[in-house]
């Protein structure tokens, strides 16, 4: 077997299709871009790939697991901010701030009238401990949300407009307190990490190569859950829970941990994002940038991770470009663009491709690669769990070969029929 | 208390309380729109602000075409008909073009609704500005009453309430009462049935949906006695009016009234005492905090899970 066949028969990558998609993103974000544009426009798509880290985490929470939550901008906004506190402390040293009534407070404060650090703000002295915040506290908090939440089993709808609501809490919060937080301006000027300028052209490329290995890891870690077996049951609990739910499993249990999940790489995002703009504010919290986030991930195709990362890239490229040029359109093509993605191409992109390269047979062994379409029926989920369920890695390649005879016997393969299903859709 | 005496928290508390009326019925037309698109429907409307805009920009030209002509007085009673019909029909034409395509993926009718809100909202500003505008009032509309020296209750205030307790009423008149209240409650709770006893299921769906919208209008029209009309006017109510619905247990009309009352009333006491923001957030953070404890609402009706 060479090292070939083996990346490409791994599950885990989805097979030759699955390996050939990641690495042109990769040669996009990690060679074409960079080479193609200037520090200018490729900081801005730096930019747009930190939203990405949003859409990675909704394709999991939303396209596979069911749960829409409208308030994944309260852990980019969270990420963001603990970053941002940081860095705008490292601004705010006496030297450079010896104007202020008090000296060695951020800016904002002191025009606020506050004459000590908050307590909240001193342990963001550190960087070690930033990144630990940027890491849990937005987890944590997504714990706290997702725990109230799943264990009294409150689902769907009702989830959408609490997280939701959460959202506009937040936001609300933030710009009326602005001697803690900036108010609607957010933290500004913010200059160096460890006295290092990333302001300057190499900080910037030094970032967005970081931002994408991140999101790459993203990506990575994502694609190892899917292909686990918790990733089966993240599927079968959006296509029908109560089964689930009575086979044994803890249901709610999984909710939390991938809005969790999907929360903290939320906050990765927000925190690479603050790095690569150099301020936070609240415009990047609320409801509006919530929901947002969550069209990029439908346009790409909500339970395609790659095309999420599409997907973003390209409403954020039509977003610069329009909003620029023609701010009146923009507003109707946006509207337009969700209307449009939800009734006509619930798949997004991503579906898309895959009528294209299937109809043309681009990939012939795309057939066996597990690949989860977006249940727009709700009557699916039956096969997913009788045929292919708690079934261990080697079990899995066996279904897979033992697939690929039946096909060319001429039976029709179970997960084809479940995927015709989809498309129907 | 915060420095006041308790005569003058009387006379906060009163007067707060009727500002908070005021907003009190603006939040529970629009919520009452809701309950039956949310609650009975199943359908997440987020363009639900965008059909309160319409009646609002609505009474606006209205007020704009009576004070041009001379009879400013009596012009309001056909704005609110004409701000309904006009949000019934689009309503009803969004009803069709879009909504029934989507009804068994509830949360993909929120997406595209959202993106209808934002082509509603350029609409707006497109042919309206982007600048507020409010409407004429008439003359007997303006001024206030004074039951005492320290408490002036605003007229527009009592006018509206009395509109709300209205409508409120229509409405429990049709849903419980009327043989359409019947087909639409027979949909609601098992289409398939409904369809074979010979109800015309997706009629019933279409003007159930237009209905709501048409009241939102309403709203709009009882919105315009007490702010000023801008593009994005919707936006400002539509988390209010799901928290509302939410709150109140989703299908239940006396459930709709107190949680809106609630709602309306807490924020408007507590911004007196705090900044605007702060007791914003207390009130949201309330209902958030019940809503996790009690999801399914106060006056819902007893279910098995």
């Amino acid at each position: 077997m060479t090292l070939w066949e083996k990346i490409t028969s791994s599950p885990m990558l989805g097979g030759k299709e699955g390996v050939i998609g990641l690495a042109v993103l990769a040669a996009i974000i990690f060679v074409v871009l960079p080479l193609s544009v200037d520090i200018f426009r490729l900081n801005l798509i730096g930019k747009y790939l930190t939203y990405a880290f949003v859409a990675v985490g909704l394709v999991m929470l939303w396209g596979h697991g069911g749960i829409l939550s409208l308030g994944q901008g309260i852990f980019f906004g969270l990420g963001g901010y603990a970053m941002a506190m940081f860095l705008k402390l490292e601004a705010s040293d006496p030297i450079t701030t010896k104007i202020q009534s008090t000296p060695g407070i951020p800016d904002f404060m002191d025009w606020n009238q506050l004459t000590a650090l908050p307590w909240f703000w001193e342990p963001f002295k550190s960087l070690p401990f930033t990144i630990f915040a940027v890491l849990t506290i937005p987890a944590l908090f997504a714990y706290i949300i997702g725990y109230a939440m799943f264990k009294r089993r409150v689902g769907g709808v009702y989830f959408s407009i609490i997280t939701q609501a959460v959202a506009l809490i937040l936001s609300i919060l933030i710009v009326g307190q602005q001697g803690y937080t900036g108010g609607v301006n957010g933290m500004t000027d913010l200059r160096t990490m460890l006295g290092w300028d990333i302001r300057s052209d190499s900080a910037k490329y030094i970032l967005y190569f970081v931002n994408g290995l991140l999101l790459f890891g993203a990506i990575f870690l994502s694609k190892y859950i899917m292909s686990s077996k918790f990733g089966m049951l993240l599927l079968a609990m959006r296509d029908k829970e109560e089964r689930v739910r009575f086979s044994g499993y803890d249901v709610s249990n999984f909710k939390i941990f991938i809005f969790c999940l999907a929360a903290m790489m939320s906050a990765v995002g927000g925190a690479m994002f603050t790095l690569q703009v150099g301020f936070m504010s609240p415009s990047f919290v609320g409801i509006v940038p919530s929901i947002e986030m969550v069209i990029f991930c439908a346009v790409g195709g909500r339970a395609s991770l790659v095309g999420a990362v599409y997907g973003t890239l390209l409403v954020n490229y039509g977003k610069t470009v329009f909003s620029e040029t023609y701010p009146e359109l923009w507003l109707f093509l946006m509207g337009g663009l969700f209307i449009s993605v939800v009734m006509f191409f619930p798949n997004g992109l991503a579906g898309i491709w895959d009528k294209l390269a299937t109809k043309y047979g681009w990939f012939k062994d795309k057939a066996e690669a597990k690949k989860p379409e977006v249940s727009t029926s709700g009557v699916e989920a039956q096969a997913v769990l009788t045929d292919v369920s708690p079934a261990t890695a080697t079990e899995s390649t066996d279904v897979a070969s033992m697939k690929a005879t039946r096909k060319k016997a001429g039976a029709k393969p179970l997960l084809e029929g479940n995927k015709m299903r989809g498309a129907e859709a | 208390m915060f420095g006041y005496s308790m005569a003058d928290i009387g006379n906060i508390v009163v007067m707060q309380g009727f500002s908070g009326l005021s907003m009190f019925t603006v939040l529970l037309l629009m919520a009452l729109g809701l309950a039956i698109i949310f609650g009975q429907m199943g359908v997440i409307n987020m363009a639900h602000g965008e059909f309160m805009t319409i009646g609002a920009y609505t009474t606006v030209l209205i007020s704009k075409v009576a004070a041009s002509y001379g009879f400013t007085d009596y012009y309001f009673v056909f704005a609110i008909a004409i701000a309904f019909l006009l949000a019934f029909a689009v309503g009803y034409f969004v009803e069709f073009i879009m909504i029934r395509h989507l009804y068994k993926r509830p949360l993909d009718t929120l997406l595209a609704t959202w993106g209808l809100s934002l082509v509603m909202q350029q609409i707006f500003r497109s042919s309206f500005g982007a600048k507020e505008v409010s409407a004429e009032l008439p003359e007997w509309m303006l001024g206030s009453f004074k039951p005492t020296p320290d408490i002036d209750i605003p007229i527009n205030g009592v006018f509206v309430m009395v509109l709300a307790a209205l409508v409120t009423f229509g409405v429990y008149m049709f849903m419980y009462k009327s043989r359409w209240g019947l087909r639409v409650r027979a949909t609601v709770q098992n289409r398939t049935m409904a369809g074979a006893v010979g109800i015309n299921t997706a009629k019933v769906d279409r003007v159930t949906f237009a209905l709501g919208c048409g009241i939102a209008g309403i709203a709009g029209a009882a919105f315009t006695t007490i702010a000023s009309t801008g593009p994005t006017t919707g936006t400002l109510y539509i988390v209010d009016s799901f928290m509302v619905v939410v709150f109140g247990g989703a299908a239940s009309i006396v459930g709709t009234i107190a949680s809106a009352f609630g709602i309306a009333q807490a924020q408007s006491v507590l911004q007196f005492f705090m900044t605007s923001s702060m007791g914003k957030v207390s009130t949201l953070l309330v209902i958030v905090t019940i809503l996790m404890m009690k999801p399914e609402g106060l006056f819902a009706s007893k279910l098995r899970k």
